[in-house]
């Protein structure tokens, strides 16, 4: 049980910097997942958080201890690698009991920890294979399970589920939130995938370049991106981006077609804006802007559309089985109120 | 018009000529790879090897065809001195140079892993002991152990003062022995500490990250990590170590030719004096052929002793 601060945590490989001072504070229990596209220093910050970097500039603190020089036994966490780094040279038993036979533990403690552990993952009947004797899911639930053993106060993912094939990384995810739920252990997740920041996360924090772009709830990310970079990084398939200017109270695109404003927004008349809008916000609309068929993607539940209107393409996600061939004109219109809008330059919400 | 013509025309089916079909054959194929590499071993290494076992039974010398013998070679060695000193400097020569080269090359090959300076510099330097031919650096340490112009001797007495007459390396029975154990050593540890930082290079990062979370210290993680995930190649490259120590001839005859009065004789030594300068081919076979029980033994004890591992083999159930 423990929170975490980051204050103004700043990384310098070199003379190159990767982190330019990062804040952000994780409460007890909160399950908080840094997402990013690779390279923008997410794994670096769990790293740095687990010990395993040193902090070149800033304060790390778990429950209001600063870890700065702690080394990582110390600081009360359990990690679980990307790559599981199970030791391929001992059983799930030893694997998982390693932590409790290097802080002597006596032998009945540790097969104790061990059940338990292993009774949560339903590893029980494995506990005397190798790592090499596993499945993925497997060997990602022994990592688990020596973490979950360690009875830390923060559980750090370093993108645990990228090798794992898609249906096993559905099945996982809701494992580990479901294992989250169950034992209200703060924990600090890292992925590049979206998706599984989406579904996992009390709270998301979404990274680019060394630089925190937003922080908030899946829904707040969702419903209002602070910037450019947060409404075309969450949500899939990704948010259309139209450039245009303001004229006589609509949105003007680069073509001279008009889209409808939302009330209330903020831009001035003959501002130079990004429209946004979500491909699930746009409806079918017999009175709509007629756009050109592309490519029809049926999934069954819905229909993606690529579409074009003037040299913009669009993504359309319909509830309804879009049958309009290539070339044909299909009439579409946004919901004015889920449109979002962004300073040409800045690229933050106006 | 043209179309149809275009749609008219079928691919023809090429029919193969014999030369291709015999090619195709898959026996064919395999006697016909197979031949070069097998031709090779057989010119160069099992004839040779079958007629060394066969002279090891015959009274063979030079200039004279021997007749078969039977085991009385062997009867003769059993009650020879020199043989018997020869197979105990044999196994002392290999086991303290084995044991010696195996703990300073896993200890330089531990600090090549390391993050240093000029790191790759330092690596080919390292190499250097091994690829200069052994005879050379036979005869550089046969300088070096010189009674009167060792370089030791002349450092120890001269410049530092610490002694004042000159060292005996190579004149008295056991000063001879742990020198040339000493020469020998200095020749093999690059393939060791070589060898074995490629399997360090092998151990995932993420594991001794993962160790330094579980809370072990340096030398736990050496001990739980590094030597148990090092042992697959640790066993491979000793046998190989201890095969090429311990049928070592080079650095020995060049240096001391099995002397002061036969302390020195390795097996193979002892082999090649009694066969060619000695004339006696059939007895110097015979030593050869002495050796190979020794290195079938170290090779089956490091493989089974060392190399197999539950934790390496696939999956499946145990």
């Amino acid at each position: 049980m423990a929170s975490v601060s980051f204050r103004d945590v700043r990384k310098n490989f070199g003379s190159t910097p990767v982190l330019h001072g990062v804040s952000v504070d994780i409460e007890d229990g909160q399950f908080v997942v840094l997402v990013g596209p690779s390279g923008c220093g997410k794994s670096t910050l769990l790293r740095m958080l687990a010990g395993l970097e040193n902090i070149s500039g800033g304060e790390i603190a778990i429950s209001d201890r600063v870890v700065n020089t702690v080394p990582p036994k110390d600081r009360d966490i359990a990690m679980v690698f990307q790559n599981y780094a199970l030791y391929p040279h001992m059983t799930v038993f030893q694997n998982m009991a390693f932590s409790l036979k290097l802080a002597g533990a006596p032998k009945e403690v540790m097969e104790q920890e061990v059940q338990k552990a292993s009774k949560i993952l339903g590893l029980d009947q494995l506990l005397h294979r190798y790592p090499r004797q596993l499945s993925g899911g497997q060997r990602q639930r022994v990592a688990m399970g020596r973490a979950i053993v360690r009875n830390p106060q923060v559980f750090l993912f370093d993108e645990p589920l990228s090798n794992l094939d898609a249906k096993l990384r559905v099945q996982m995810r809701a494992e580990i939130k479901d294992l989250h739920q169950r034992l209200n252990v703060t924990t600090v997740y890292v992925t590049h995938d979206q998706i599984e920041a989406m579904t996992m996360a009390d709270k998301i924090v979404v990274m680019n370049h060394g630089r925190i772009e937003q922080a908030g709830t899946p829904l707040e990310l969702y419903d209002r991106p602070a910037n450019i970079f947060v409404a075309g990084f969450i949500g899939s398939p990704a948010m259309n981006m139209l450039a245009g200017r303001i004229s006589q109270g609509a949105f003007v695109d680069a073509s001279g077609t008009r889209w409808p404003l939302p009330s209330g927004h903020r831009a001035k008349d003959g501002a130079e804006v990004i429209y946004g809008i979500r491909p699930e916000h746009l409806r079918l609309d017999p009175d709509g802007i007629a756009a050109r068929v592309h490519v029809v993607e049926p999934t069954g539940s819905e229909t993606q559309v690529l579409m074009r209107v003037g040299e913009a393409t669009l993504m359309g996600a319909f509830r309804e089985r879009v049958t309009a061939k290539r070339g044909e004109a299909l009439p579409v219109s946004p919901d004015p109120a889920l449109v979002h809008l962004f300073d040409k330059t800045t690229g933050q919400r106006l | 018009m043209d179309t149809i013509a275009a749609h008219a025309w079928v691919r023809p089916k090429r029919e193969l000529g014999w030369l291709a079909r015999l090619f195709d054959w898959k026996p064919f194929l395999i006697v016909i790879c197979l031949l070069p590499a097998v031709g090779l071993l057989m010119v160069f290494l099992t004839y040779p090897l079958g007629l060394g076992i066969f002279l090891a039974f015959t009274d063979t010398t030079i200039g004279r065809r021997g007749v078969w013998v039977g085991l009385e070679n062997f009867q003769y060695l059993i009650e020879d001195k020199l043989w018997w000193n020869a197979v105990f400097y044999s196994v002392f020569y290999t086991g303290i140079a084995t044991v010696a080269k195996f703990g300073l090359g896993l200890w330089l090959a531990l600090l090549l892993n390391n993050h240093l300076p000029f790191k790759s510099i330092l690596r080919a330097i390292i190499l250097l002991p091994w690829i200069v031919p052994t005879v050379l650096s036979a005869i550089a340490f046969w300088w070096i152990y010189d009674p009167q112009f060792s370089i030791i001797s002349y450092l120890f007495t001269d410049v530092l003062g610490w002694r004042t007459t000159n060292i005996d390396f190579i004149n008295t029975p056991w000063s001879a022995r742990w020198s040339l154990i000493a020469a020998n050593v200095w020749r093999g540890i690059p393939f060791v500490a070589i060898s074995l930082l490629a399997g360090l290079q092998t151990i995932s990062p993420s594991l001794y990250e993962a160790g330094m979370l579980d809370g072990t210290t340096p030398w736990q993680r050496f001990c739980y990590i590094t030597f148990p995930m090092l042992l697959p190649i640790l066993a491979i490259v000793m046998t190989f170590s201890i095969i090429f120590t311990f049928t070592d001839f080079q650095l020995v005859y060049a240096i001391t030719r099995g002397g002061p009065i036969n302390s020195t004789h390795l097996l193979a030594t002892l082999a090649f004096q009694r066969g060619i300068p000695g004339g006696q081919l059939g007895e110097g076979a015979a030593i050869a052929v002495s050796m190979i029980p020794f290195l079938v033994f170290a090779t089956l004890f490091s493989y089974f002793a060392l190399a197999r591992r539950k934790w390496q083999q696939g999956e499946g159930d145990d």
